[in-house]
């Protein structure tokens, strides 16, 4: 309209807004809640509410016997069970002083970094859910992570039987040798999911709309990393190279070159680079594993008839996994009696969820998701 | 296996006792032994805080670790079930926040000084503390509407 008076905008100053996201939002990831306190755009505070999924396992442990425990606790951590189970029987071994035979050793290791590649592979397809309509609507590459993760679910389920909670880890060994057909899987799989790594970069990071979302967005300090005690890859991410299989290494690590991908920046794309590092570094572990794996027995105590029967002599001890979300600890008290004392769970999302009120205030709401995918948090291992 | 030097310097300091994990020190000095623990001796990761029962005590458990040894040392503080309260060591590190939210919610272990002790787990109406030994695991705990207004949480 020629000559219309210029519409006036009007900005009305509402304060401080309470915004409750989740506890059903999408990109939770599960049941967390997060209550915002909103300055316009600008969060300036948050504070997460968590507990929705929680079923009382640790309560639950103390009633079952050590043998029973490993297929309860794999539910925890529900993308990457076999992490789980496999922290937990490295416990019950160190406390009981089990040994386990080098077969099953470079299994477990295998199995372990090949669960590390389906659970990193459900992180990037979920945050390309989060990012939504910056790639291609989000779906896209949802849909190509969840392919190559159903190779590996696959190969899972040509080894145990069962596609996800496998149950692969006993106290003392592995429950399911690797045939050479299976091994032929295991092959095509590292190789195939090697191939689409390429494709998976050419949709994230040389996508300008990925970085421009991800760079600089939920900077996670050096000292707040540590006070805190983030684990795994966020705390890689601000610098800080530490990881299990380095620092305290188990099964099959000591005799495996790897390496520890870390940056500096602490930063969403910096937790994305480091994910998408350990992926390749995890392949490469696989494909040693293959190459060099030991023949032998793959369980070295009797076939177990009664779990309430056997004994863990009575101590104390904490022994921790480095799972696909970071150090996956059990500090485990046995009383030398059929059931645990005290079991309690380390769990790596908790401790990653817990920066959250430090990180969030100062970002657009917009980045509280970006910020939330790349602390890539299960919530079921939080609640436990 | 937490480093000799460290169990040492806290024996000395602290009247600790050796543990398997680290050192068992009174309950009155196991902040002060932190403090130590990070200023002076370089452990400023926060490992867990837990807790577990004994027959007449409750052992409160920090673990915390030297990144760059990469050394876990646990501080265990035995206090009496009643009263079971302990200095909060959440001024200290960061982390022991939530560990120690949780220890409230799940043993009802009050911890003094704690910037914001509230059940984390559990329903803020929740009745007991599921992980002591005299909370039977099959207590009835049905459907309850919450008491609280939408929108809290804080």
């Amino acid at each position: 309209m020629n000559g219309a008076e210029p519409v006036e905008v009007v900005e009305r100053e509402f304060g401080e807004l309470a915004l409750n996201m989740g506890p059903q939002h999408p990109s939770t990831h599960g049941v967390l809640r997060i209550v915002l306190h909103l300055h316009g755009e600008t969060v300036v505070r948050a504070v997460p509410v968590i507990g929705y999924l929680h079923r009382g396992v640790e309560k639950l442990c103390e009633t079952l016997a050590y043998d029973q425990l490993a297929p309860v606790l794999e539910r925890d951590d529900y993308l990457a069970p076999t992490a789980n189970s496999l922290a937990y029987v490295l416990a019950i071994e160190h406390l009981g002083g089990i040994e386990v035979p080098r077969r099953a050793a470079w299994l477990r290791t295998l199995v372990a970094e090949i669960q590390r590649v389906a659970s990193h592979l459900v992180w990037l397809g979920t945050l390309g859910l989060d990012l939504g309509g910056a790639l291609g609507g989000g779906t896209t590459l949802y849909m190509y992570c969840f392919r190559e993760r159903e190779k590996i679910l696959d190969f899972l389920e040509a080894l145990t039987g069962t596609r996800f909670h496998t149950n692969f880890n006993l106290i003392g060994g592995a429950r399911y040798d690797l045939d050479a057909g299976t091994a032929r899987v295991a092959g095509e799989l590292i190789d195939s999911i090697g191939r689409a790594i390429d494709e998976l970069h050419a949709m994230t990071s040389a996508s300008a709309v990925f970085v421009g979302r991800t760079r600089g967005v939920g900077v996670i300090p050096r000292d707040l990393a540590l006070a805190v005690g983030v684990t795994g890859p966020v705390l890689r991410a601000s610098g800080i190279a530490q990881d299990v299989r380095r620092a305290a290494p188990y099964d099959a690590y000591p005799e495996l070159p790897f390496e520890i991908p870390t940056r500096t920046t602490g930063d969403a794309l910096a937790r994305f680079d480091v994910r998408m590092d350990e992926i390749v570094q995890s392949l490469a572990i696989a494909r040693r594993v293959l190459d060099g794996l030991p023949e032998g027995p793959i369980f070295s105590r009797k076939p177990i008839k009664n779990p309430k029967a056997a004994r863990i002599p009575a101590g104390e001890t904490y022994v921790a996994a480095e799972s696909p979300r970071g150090e996956l600890g059990y500090y485990v008290v046995s009383d030398g009696k059929a059931l645990p004392q005290r079991l309690k769970i380390r769990a790596p999302s908790f401790a990653n969820l817990q920066v959250l009120p430090h990180i969030l205030p100062g970002l657009l709401l917009a980045d509280v998701v970006a910020t939330l995918g790349s602390l890539d948090p299960v919530l079921g291992d939080v609640d436990r | 296996m937490p480093s000799d030097s460290t169990v040492l310097a806290l024996v000395t300091r602290f009247a600790a006792q050796p543990h398997p994990l680290g050192v068992r020190v009174a309950s009155d000095r196991l902040v002060d032994a932190l403090v130590t623990l990070r200023d002076v001796l370089g452990y400023r990761y926060y490992v867990l805080g837990t807790a577990c029962e004994r027959a007449e005590t409750f052992d409160v458990v920090h673990a915390v670790r030297d990144v760059d040894t990469g050394d876990t040392v646990c501080v265990v503080a035995e206090i009496p079930k009643d009263p079971a309260e302990i200095a909060s060591a959440a001024r200290v590190y960061t982390g022991a926040d939530w560990y120690e939210r949780e220890v409230w919610d799940l043993f009802g272990i009050r911890f003094l000084g704690h910037p914001d002790l509230r059940r984390i787990l559990l329903p803020d109406d929740y009745e007991g503390h599921p992980l002591r030994k005299g909370f039977a695991i099959d207590t009835p705990w049905g459907y309850r509407p919450s008491t609280r207004p939408a929108g809290g949480g804080s």
